[in-house]
């Protein structure tokens, strides 16, 4: 019963203003779909264009192969959970939730059926005549979920729902939200600039940049192997290193100082003798040694987390990288010791300076 | 030494308090318990009495006055909600053309007072009015002119739906367009949002806005005695029987001051007792964005808001028109433009235009000293006597001007406190008038100031006084300036009290026109009438450009 959303070459423009520049998706049926991206980036007009807010000024979105470019938002049957929950100060948490239903002409005995069902799923049945000013926000937040869902919509669609909330509701709340979609199975969208919270709730991302999806992927692999610089640099730290690379008979070897080089296996058809490339290493990708061979690197500070140690080294060039060390030392390298960091080539990623998108084959 | 200085600051503020607490006491609540009295006592025995109470009710004559009252009351706030609603609504959803100077004609009409609306009307509508004439020559009928219920009702219909307009706008900026987005995902359609999620949250606001314009209207002297003719309302009976040359009778006047007095109570709590929920706290993360309507939309859009506005500022327009007409001895128009009515003012005694400036100015400083004392002791020095205060306050509201005036002449025409005819009387009475709505305002600004404000300043080593001087009062300062302006105008045009108060030396602009109107000196009439014009409209433009606002708080 769940649906697909194809986003099919589309366009929003305000003005002369292109904000969205001919966006493809295909969300498969009861996928959580994440749109991450920095603010500004078109996420939320992308989604308001797919509830119907926002017209649509050139391709189609479909819903099981049916496009809705012009069907009304009020018949488009898509919940949507929003950023300062939009709860109605004049209704009951009762009355907010049953809301939808009563549009839809339910009876009154479908309603209580339905609406107390959904109280219980977003644990909030206890306060379900509390009027909204009585809630706190999490609770708000839990009765727009309710409020969203109770429809059965075909689409859930949330725009920056946990925003509103402190750190630790912040995590609470979107386990609950990730186990209730589970459960309901039903098709979402969700739009946060949290890079965070997108690797924790999504089965997907399209990461976004000015109107411009940038890479569609599994969290993991949008973590693991970014599909161009932004992306590596948005999601996530990255220390990028500027290198050369040399062919050789299974790979590419790239030139990090006169002395240091690694061997990349994992390089496309694209990557050529003498190109001039970016290795962007994740800091728990960079291993800090005394001896060489690496690059000579000097340590500013560090940060002791127990687990790991975070320490901030000046590169030969004069920028800093962050570089994360497990446990495997007893004790941590005073400020100014000179070391040498190397690189762990598995996982690595390898942009083309020109570009700045991937050189690494998909596995 | 902090001791010591938080002990004298205690004895300061609460030296303010008693002297807050004895003009209140002194000027609201003397008054009306002398008139409460009046009205049950009987003034030669002393004894008891419902006598003046029975006349009243028991006389078709005297008692229709009220149902005229209540039924022009109640007609003229529903009209002005089913104008002012649909205004504020389309200003607010649609681009208007000239939005900002249509904001500001809105305002002029409303601050404007209604008896030069009556007048005005009288002069287009009125028996030999300009309308009235073309009318019955157009179409051979004998129209009589508007007057009695129907140029009531018109006159305050289009003075009183600005403040609906502004209200209901106002609640309508603040209200969050996710909401209707909600409710519009949730499958609900463009009547059914209307009609479930704006009406709702605008209620409280649009309760509040009629229940002004009730008291407003339930009040007014001048517009029902100019334009009411045979139509009398309880204002009117109020003044006539209470001024009435022969045969004044106090008694009478304080049992009709009663009456007038118990239905504005009562109607203030009902008022209370509906939006009991009180206005939503709505955080506007997204107001609602202003589209350009198109078609015949944009057309029909434009034709309401101008026709509406172009209706409301007719008075304004007439009044500053016709004092530059020529006349014959101030009586008749004879056609053509002169200075005439200009000079005939100036010439014969520019006194009243300067009672009206020096009055007003002296009320607005009193009102600013109190408004500020009492506004900031009720919310930072909240204890018994303070909290007396801040309800005795709130009398004024409910009392109408007529009422007012005759309650100060009951308390103040002989020893102790002798001040019936001078012009401090009518400076008080200003005050007092003004008090609530004062108070009101100057109490939310303190509100909005964090009391670690304050207390910053105490720790930096500022005494209280000091504190309040250097911190609190240049804080509120812009606030305050603007409430002030708006006191400014509503004080230089007041009528209902002062018709009662003044005296020859004390005469002011509205209890000229009033007369100037009456003895039939339109030409008189129309140049007061435009010098209070052009003074309120230059005050506004000062209070748009103090505040930096485009729109207006009452």
């Amino acid at each position: 019963m769940s649906v697909t959303i194809s986003i099919d070459h589309v366009i929003k423009k305000y003005g002369n203003d292109t904000v969205i520049k001919d966006v493809s998706i295909d969300i498969k049926p009861g996928e959580f779909f994440t749109l991450l991206g920095p603010s500004g980036c078109g996420k939320t007009t992308l989604l308001r264009m797919i509830i119907g807010f926002n017209s649509i000024e050139g391709g189609e979105i479909k819903i099981n192969n049916t496009v809705i470019n012009t069907i009304p938002t009020n018949q488009r049957n898509m919940g949507m959970v929003f950023q300062n929950y939009a709860i109605f100060p004049h209704m009951s948490v009762r009355d907010n939730v049953a809301f939808g239903l009563k549009m839809r002409g339910k009876t009154q005995a479908e309603i209580n059926t339905a609406v107390n069902e959904i109280l219980k799923v977003v644990k909030i049945d206890h306060l379900a005549d509390r009027m909204p000013v009585q809630l706190s926000g999490g609770q708000q937040q839990r009765v727009a979920l309710a409020r969203a869902i109770v429809i059965e919509p075909e689409v859930l669609l949330m725009d920056e729902p946990l925003s509103n909330l402190d750190a630790k509701l912040r995590v609470e709340m979107r386990n609950a939200i990730k186990d209730i979609q589970h459960r309901i199975g039903i098709t979402t969208v969700y739009v946060t600039h949290d890079q965070e919270e997108a690797l924790a709730v999504s089965d997907r991302i399209a990461v976004m940049q000015g109107g411009v999806i940038q890479q569609v992927d599994s969290p993991i692999h949008i973590y693991r192997r970014p599909a161009n610089l932004f992306v590596a640099s948005f999601i996530g730290l990255s220390n990028p290193l500027p290198v050369v690379l040399q062919k050789t008979e299974n790979g590419y070897l790239a030139q990090f100082t006169e002395t240091y080089t690694e061997h990349f296996t994992n390089l496309t058809e694209e990557a050529a003798n003498g190109m001039q490339a970016i290795v962007s290493a994740r800091p728990e990708e960079l291993h800090l040694y005394e001896e060489g061979p690496g690059i000579p690197v000097t340590v500013q500070s560090s940060v002791f987390l127990g687990l790991v140690t975070h320490y901030f080294v000046e590169l030969p060039d004069g920028s800093q990288a962050e570089i994360i060390q497990d446990r495997s030392r007893e004790d941590i390298f005073p400020d100014g010791t000179k070391l040498y960091a190397r690189i762990d080539a598995q996982k690595a990623n390898v942009f083309r300076a020109d570009t700045e998108t991937t050189l690494i084959r998909r596995d | 030494m902090s001791s010591t200085s938080n002990s004298n600051a205690k004895k300061m503020w609460s030296l303010a308090s008693l002297l807050v607490l004895a003009f209140c006491i002194v000027f609201i609540l003397i008054p009306i318990i002398l008139v409460l009295y009046k009205a049950v006592v009987d003034q030669t025995t002393g004894a008891f009495t419902t006598e003046y109470l029975l006349k009243f009710f028991t006389k078709r004559f005297y008692w229709i006055n009220l149902i005229n009252s209540i039924e022009v009351t109640i007609m003229a706030t529903l009209l002005s909600a089913i104008i002012g609603v649909p205004m504020a609504y389309v200003m607010t959803k649609y681009k208007i053309f000239g939005s900002t100077a249509l904001n500001i004609l809105i305002v002029i009409s409303y601050l404007s007072p209604p008896f030069i609306g009556a007048y005005a009307w009288i002069q287009l509508l009125g028996r030999s009015g300009v309308f009235t004439e073309w009318i019955n020559s157009t179409f051979g009928i004998h129209y009589d002119g508007i007057y009695g219920f129907a140029g009531i009702l018109l006159v305050f219909s289009l003075q009183s739906f600005p403040l609906i307009y502004l209200y209901v706008s106002g609640a309508l900026k603040s209200m969050d367009s996710s909401l209707i987005e909600a409710a519009e995902s949730l499958g609900c359609n463009a009547f059914d949002r209307m009609r479930r999620i704006v009406v709702p949250l605008v209620m409280p606001t649009l309760l509040a806005g009629s229940l002004l314009i009730f008291m407003r209207v339930f009040s007014d002297f001048g517009t029902p005695m100019l334009i009411g003719e045979g139509f009398k309302t309880m204002p009117v009976l109020v003044y006539n029987q209470f001024m009435s040359e022969v045969g004044g009778d106090d008694g009478f006047a304080a049992a009709l001051c009663l009456i007038v007095i118990t239905m504005t109570m009562v109607l203030f709590f009902s008022q209370r007792f509906l939006s009991e929920k009180g206005t939503y706290a709505m955080n506007s993360l997204k107001p609602m964005q202003k589209i350009q309507a198109k078609g015949l939309t944009n057309l029909f859009v434009h034709l309401f808001v101008y026709v509406i506005v172009g209706l409301a500022i007719i008075p304004q327009a007439v009044v500053i028109y016709t004092s530059f007409l020529a006349t014959n001895g101030g009586q008749v128009y004879t056609g053509g433009f002169s200075l005439d009515s200009y000079t005939a003012v100036f010439e014969k005694d520019t006194s009243v235009i300067w009672n009206t400036y020096s009055l007003g100015l002296a009320a607005i400083a009193l009102i600013i000293i109190i408004g500020v004392l009492v506004a900031y002791l009720t919310v930072r020095h909240r204890n018994i006597v303070n909290n007396v205060i801040d309800t005795i306050t709130m009398f004024p509201y409910i009392i109408p001007g007529s009422v007012l005036g005759i309650a100060f002449l009951f308390a103040f025409n002989k020893p102790p406190l002798l001040l019936s005819g001078t012009a401090l009387i009518l400076i008080i009475s200003y005050t007092i008038r003004r008090m609530p709505y004062t108070v009101r305002s100057t109490a939310a600004i303190i509100g909005q100031i964090s009391p670690s404000i304050e207390e910053a300043a105490i720790s930096l080593g500022a005494s209280d006084g000091t504190t309040f001087r250097k911190i609190l009062l240049p804080m509120m300062f812009p606030g305050i300036l603007s409430g002030a302006i708006m006191s400014w105008v509503t004080v230089i045009s007041e009528l209902s009290s002062s018709i009662i108060l003044y005296t020859s030396s004390t005469q002011t602009l509205p209890v000229s026109i009033y007369t100037e109107v009456i003895r039939g000196n339109y030409g008189n009439a129309s140049a007061f009438s435009a010098i209070l014009t052009f003074t309120s409209i230059i005050s506004l433009l000062i209070f748009f450009k103090v505040s930096g606002r485009k729109d207006i708080s009452l």
